[in-house]
């Protein structure tokens, strides 16, 4: 029996203690995250809101012409459960600025260039709200590279980094979500109809069973095989963990000289702190 | 007698030793005021623990002549104070240690003897491993010190034992792990189970303190706790938060659980040291890490 039941008042109690203390630590006291009306961005704002105060915390609704009016409406419910500031910032026509270059261009480069706009924003937010960025990204998606590099992945400090999909929708009913953002299909929202589990091919509890297995288990692929799940399945999951890998690091440096940052330079972002 | 053992967990900052340093000042005061006879403070307390490069920068001698010990040993006249630090010996090697202070003197120095270098920790890259487990004489009975993962191997505490230990005091810097339904991580339970099976085993008392706070992403969560030689609880500090958890201990109930509880008494030392030697030099390789030139 796999069981990725978490306890919710600690797991609430850490990771609150966890943006206050890494926040305040670098003198500042905000956070701005984009809330899009998903499960994640919006567990990431109740935290953000408990950690640092509402008024606090700026969320940045930054739709883009294709998405849908629930995802708004949905934000808004958030931020009116949390009573944190709020923004809207269209993506649309920073966006399409650049999409019209290539009329060939593909819904994944778009939907990249939609992540990295919303990006360009919320860094903007920080520098003039003077809040770090608090990333929405959950353990299931860093695992399976489900993101776009330098774009929804790109934060200052990721609270839900380290938390499967199905404990983000156990934490979200716990700390007070609103229902109707726990209950939907979990979608990027980058095109009309994308629905995350549509497009890995799998659910997120199915697949949440197996990393949990595999990642934190360190069972073999032919041990989670026989422990029931499909091997072509486990073949695929392994390879996209596999393929990733490179959305999970900083880029490598050339190593040339004696000392080198990254393999010989040594130190946490809290130094001094 | 009675001993008021009086357990810090505290916050750092990572790779500030002046700042740590009057924080400890502050707590020691603190302490003294409560009634405390003994402080102990958490590993690395002086200077945070995952220092990686820092660690050359934030080391310090446990000498009435280092700057960060002056200060600490003139406090230590008013109560007994451990601390922990980066110690650098004379030959620039690089220890995680424990100093206990009395009366303004360094009566003991325990460098960390397990260095965990796996999963998340690598402190074998960036430390010297210590090679001694002793106990001492304190004014409140021998006691045995151990730093972490020290204690999460069975034979240390086990030789503090047999070397006199009464007062076994455990020091930890440990990143919290292993969320699951239960009300406290996998982590901080494993160290209460353990801590009270020493006490319980060894019919001694075991007061333990672990750091506070967050180091980047890694979560402290202090939780100080300490036992009576009977396994009975003798106070817990909170979780995730500062505290000054003041424990009393009655030395006597060794005298009262040994009377009940020979364990000690009966404690086959000759026979342990004989079948040791037979099983480490006997050639095999079931005993842990093999020695130099085994295959």
């Amino acid at each position: 029996m796999i069981d990725l039941t978490i306890n919710t008042d600690l797991a609430g109690t850490i990771l609150t203690g966890f943006i206050h203390t890494e926040i305040t630590r670098t003198g500042l006291k905000r956070a701005v995250l984009g809330l899009s009306g998903g499960i994640d961005s919006a567990l990431a704002c109740v935290l953000a809101a408990r950690a640092l105060g509402p008024e606090n915390v700026l969320a940045i609704r930054m739709p883009y012409k294709t998405s849908s009016a629930d995802s708004l409406e949905d934000a808004q419910k958030v931020i009116d459960v949390t009573g944190v500031q709020s923004l809207t910032i269209p993506i649309t026509a920073m966006a399409d600025a650049f999409i019209a270059t290539d009329p060939q261009m593909e819904p994944m480069r778009r939907g990249n260039i939609m992540a990295r706009c919303r990006m360009v924003v919320l860094y903007d937010y920080s520098a003039s709200f003077r809040g770090l960025v608090v990333g929405t990204g959950n353990k299931t998606e860093i695992l399976l590279g489900y993101s776009t590099l330098f774009g929804d992945s790109a934060c200052a400090l990721n609270p839900l980094g380290d938390l499967y999909k199905t404990q983000i929708r156990q934490l979200s009913r716990a700390l007070g979500v609103p229902a109707s953002v726990i209950d939907k299909p979990p979608s990027a929202d980058l095109w009309s109809g994308q629905t995350d589990e549509g497009e890995l091919g799998f659910t997120y509890s199915e697949v949440d069973q197996l990393l949990y297995l595999m990642v934190d288990q360190r069972f073999t692929p032919d041990e989670c095989v026989s422990a029931g799940f499909a091997a072509p399945f486990v073949r695929a999951v392994v390879e996209r963990i596999k393929r990733n890998q490179f959305k999970r690091i900083l880029p490598p440096i050339a190593k040339l000289s004696n000392r080198t940052v990254g393999y010989d330079f040594l130190y946490l972002r809290d130094w001094g702190t | 007698m009675k001993v008021n053992v009086a357990l810090a967990q505290i916050k750092t900052r990572l790779g500030a030793v002046d700042a740590n340093l009057e924080k400890h000042l502050a707590v020691i005061k603190e302490a003294s005021a409560g009634g405390a006879d003994l402080l102990v403070f958490p590993e690395l307390s002086l200077t945070g623990y995952v220092l990686q490069d820092l660690v050359p920068t934030v080391a310090c001698r446990p000498r009435g002549d280092d700057p960060v010990f002056k200060p600490l040993l003139a406090a230590s006249q008013s109560l007994d104070i451990v601390v922990g630090f980066v110690e650098e010996d004379v030959r620039n090697r690089f220890y995680i240690s424990a100093a206990y202070l009395s009366h303004g003197e360094v009566l003991h120095v325990h460098r960390k003897v397990y260095l965990p270098t796996y999963g998340l920790f690598d402190e074998g890259r960036f430390f010297a491993w210590g090679e001694h487990v002793a106990a001492f004489d304190t004014r409140f009975g021998r006691v045995g010190m151990l730093i972490c993962e020290d204690f999460w191997h069975a034979s240390p505490p086990y030789l503090l034992w047999l070397d006199g230990a009464d007062l076994f005091l455990f020091s930890s810097a440990s990143p919290a792990r292993g969320l699951g339904p239960n009300p406290v991580l996998a982590s901080t339970e494993w160290v209460d189970d353990i801590n009270r099976a020493y006490a319980s085993l060894f019919t001694a008392f075991v007061a333990h303190t672990n750091k506070v706070g967050f180091e980047d992403g890694l979560h402290f969560a202090g939780g100080a706790v300490a036992y009576n030689p009977e396994g009975e609880l003798l106070g817990h500090g909170p979780y995730h938060e500062e505290a000054l958890t003041i424990v009393e201990m009655d030395m006597n109930q060794l005298h009262r659980t040994r009377a009940r509880l020979p364990l000690l008494r009966d404690e086959r030392t000759s026979m342990v040291l004989r079948e040791m030697t037979r099983i480490v030099e006997g050639g095999g390789t079931n005993h842990g890490r093999w020695k130099a030139g085994e295959a």
